[in-house]
């Protein structure tokens, strides 16, 4: 790549993550409809190529094919921005990960600082269409996604904070590094409770049930999003999975060691990827296996219990490495 | 009645200048179970008050009574609680047996108990199905839930199926006995799927009552008090989860249910949690009856009614007669006038859905929204029957 522009580089470097992430994230849907299937005794997919492998496409294919409706009522500026707003965020994302020692878009010095900072975000996003959409149900959710967002934000920047400060480095590269001899989940006690509270935060910040309470469907029927229709919508399912994808690759990462695992270098990618699927499927495990909590009680949670348990565990984690270093 | 306990009434609340909203939850809503329609006026997630509006599913049903004979109705009598089948045909045919003093040979009453037993748990699972999909969303934990309890009620319609040929209108009862007697090996089939059911129900509550999401929803929330129920007049496991113990069975036994020993679960704290409580333990007194029935089947007709030439030929004396059987949701009732023709002179149906509805608007004013969308599950309302 030497005779090529640093910019050209960049470019068809996040072209190439792009498209990659596109399809992961369709067939990642895939994984999700087979594996909850499998929970409740029930098949998925299957007409759709062979055991339902081209469905992606065929909803992809659909979902382009649908009529595009905006409410008369809606303010329709903002109302087709939104998916946008709402997108944006949730691909930038992937552009701090390296998938591999170097392999990467952008390994910034505070990856994970820039990763929390766009991936809540997304808030704007949510908003808008909630807003735009003048419904009173739309309205509800986009009033409880501020609320929720801003609250499990913080418990998993806590969360992300303890592999950080075992690692000593913002930079993901450098804790993916760090964790070569021993993953950050296998550290005692503090790798298994920080783990344990990304989790849970991140299963709250992706609006996941049983923390779903802005699409909660059987309240607000489809929430912020009731009023989308066709690609519209695919951008909002799109991002939705792709900050699904984006946290499970991060908690990977953090916790999980990334690439290191057993084989030749080049196998590291695939274990990362396998590893950010096993994350995925946790939490898809729990969220086709827990019914959803009411808005007061999820801020309860994470007000009362989950951020002051992931301060002490900041400090406890503080203070065990300057322990540590003499 | 109470200040206290009189529901807040939309009209009389003030809207000037407060940050009040109102929401239409229904008739097309993904919990509306059916076509409910409750128009929510919220402050915020609260609800101050609740406007409920019934009739969409309304189709005449007992104006269609007048125009049927006693041998044909009971196999439209189903539609009224088509979740429950068993149970309004039920109440029909009793009706017009003791308004002609017909007697029921004891295998059909056994029989009658049988399949109302049944019916019971899978109407039971059917409710525990869409209440933790109400509460825990179609893409999610609910649905798990839901698909689990649909499997186990799909095993109880085989039954039906093999029994009378149908899985959701039955037509099994009519008058003086029941129309269908077991098929060869269903006794065997019986046994098993109740003990299958039986061991996941344990399945069920590993599932909800260690989850502690499942409590926080349910525990304190749509709190029925004794009284309130007692005013109100609901039936049923609600009545029974407000500390009230009243069931048909126990209270005045029809169908021979005396010579079978079951508990009558009560709860005292009124709430979702508390009639989650009350059906789980009528699933497993439902199985009890279940065995108890087929272990003690006795032999004989079926029905004390010679077979049929004409639709026409049963006939029922001038009189009004008014019968009530526990179905799953409650008292079902069915009232009764006869002419001495073939048809009734009319026809009136108490659905237990429909009287357990009138609780709402005491019980969910101060609740989230959320919370209205549980306590409407737990009610457990089938809008066949409250429409008609």
């Amino acid at each position: 790549m030497t005779g090529l522009h640093p910019a050209l580089v960049g470019l068809i470097a996040s072209s190439v993550l792009l498209g990659a992430l596109l399809g992961l994230v369709a067939y990642v849907t895939l994984l999700e409809r087979k594996f909850a299937a499998r929970l409740q005794s029930r098949i998925g997919p299957y007409r759709v190529g062979p055991h339902g492998l081209l469905q992606p496409i065929a909803d992809g294919v659909k979902l382009l094919l649908k009529e595009d409706l905006v409410p008369a009522d809606a303010d329709r500026t903002i109302f087709n921005l939104a998916p946008l707003v709402f997108l944006v965020p949730c691909l930038l994302i992937f552009a701090t990960i390296p998938f591999a020692p170097g392999l990467g878009v952008a390994d910034l010095n505070i990856g994970v600082l820039f990763f929390l900072a766009v991936s809540s975000m997304e808030i704007v996003g949510l908003f808008m269409a909630g807003w735009s959409s003048n419904n009173k149900y739309a309205l509800l959710s986009a009033m409880r996604a501020v609320n929720q967002v801003i609250s499990y934000d913080l418990p998993l920047i806590m969360a992300a904070l303890v592999p950080v400060i075992l690692a000593g480095s913002l930079q993901l590269s450098a804790i993916a590094d760090a964790q070569q001899g021993l993953w950050f989940v296998f550290y005692p006690v503090l790798g298994q409770l920080g783990f344990l509270a990304y989790i849970v935060a991140s299963v709250a910040a992706e609006n996941r049930v049983p923390f779903d309470i802005l699409e909660a469907e059987s309240e607000l029927v489809a929430g912020f999003r009731v009023e989308y229709s066709g690609m519209k919508f695919a951008f909002i399912q799109l991002a939705e999975y792709a900050h699904v994808m984006g946290t499970s690759f991060l908690g990977a990462l953090l916790f999980l060691g990334a690439w290191s695992g057993p084989g030749p270098l080049w196998l590291g990618p695939l274990w990362f990827l396998l590893k950010a699927l096993g994350v995925f499927l946790l939490i898809t495990w729990i969220r086709w296996s827990f019914i959803r909590v009411r808005v007061d009680q999820i801020l309860q949670i994470s007000w009362k219990l989950l951020l002051p348990a992931t301060l002490l565990l900041v400090m406890a984690t503080a203070i065990t490495v300057v322990m540590r270093i003499p | 009645m109470s200040p206290e306990t009189s529901p807040t009434i939309v009209k009389t609340l003030d809207y000037t200048g407060s940050e009040r909203l109102t929401m239409n939850m229904g008739p097309q809503h993904p919990s509306a179970h059916g076509v409910f329609r409750a128009i929510l006026t919220l402050e915020g997630e609260k609800v101050v008050a609740v406007d409920a509006v019934i009739g969409y599913l309304h189709r005449c049903h007992e104006k269609l009574s007048e125009t049927l004979t006693y041998a044909q109705y009971p196999s439209i009598a189903s539609k009224t609680d088509y979740v429950a089948a068993m149970t309004s045909e039920l109440a029909y045919v009793s009706a017009a047996e003791r308004l002609a003093k017909i007697d029921v040979p004891k295998r059909a009453q056994y029989l009658r108990v049988l399949v109302a037993e049944l019916q019971r748990v899978a109407s039971h699972c059917l409710w525990l199905g869409t209440w933790c999909m109400d509460m825990g969303g179609a893409l999610g934990g609910g649905a798990t839930v839901f698909l689990y309890c649909i499997r186990e009620r799909e095993l109880v319609l085989d039954l039906f199926e093999s029994l009378t040929g149908a899985r959701l209108l039955y037509g099994f009862h009519q008058v003086g006995g029941v129309r269908y007697d077991m098929p060869e090996g269903w006794a065997g089939e019986c046994r098993k799927t109740v003990d299958l059911i039986e061991q996941r129900l344990l399945e069920y509550e590993g599932l909800l009552e260690s989850n502690a999401f499942f409590q926080m929803r349910t525990r304190g929330v749509g709190v029925i008090s004794r009284e309130l129920a007692e005013d109100v007049g609901i039936g049923g496991p609600l009545l029974r989860a407000s500390g009230v113990a009243f069931d048909l069975r126990r209270a005045q036994p029809y169908s021979s249910y005396e010579d079978f020993d079951f508990k009558v679960p009560v709860e005292t704290a009124g709430d979702c949690y508390a009639r989650y409580q009350v059906r789980m333990v009528e699933f497993r007194e439902s199985i009890k009856i279940v065995r108890q029935v087929l272990d003690g089947l006795p032999e004989g007709p079926i029905s004390s009614r010679p077979g049929l030439k004409s639709v026409a030929q049963v006939r029922v004396p001038k009189g009004e007669m008014y019968t009530r059987v526990e179905g799953p949701r409650g008292e079902v009732g069915c009232y009764l006038i006869g002419d001495g023709g073939a048809k009734p002179y009319r026809m009136k149906w108490r659905g237990a859905s429909f009287s357990n509805l009138a609780v709402l608007p005491y019980i969910i004013p101060g609740h989230q929204v959320a919370d209205v969308v549980a306590i409407m599950g737990s009610v457990d309302p089938v809008f066949g029957e409250v429409d008609r």
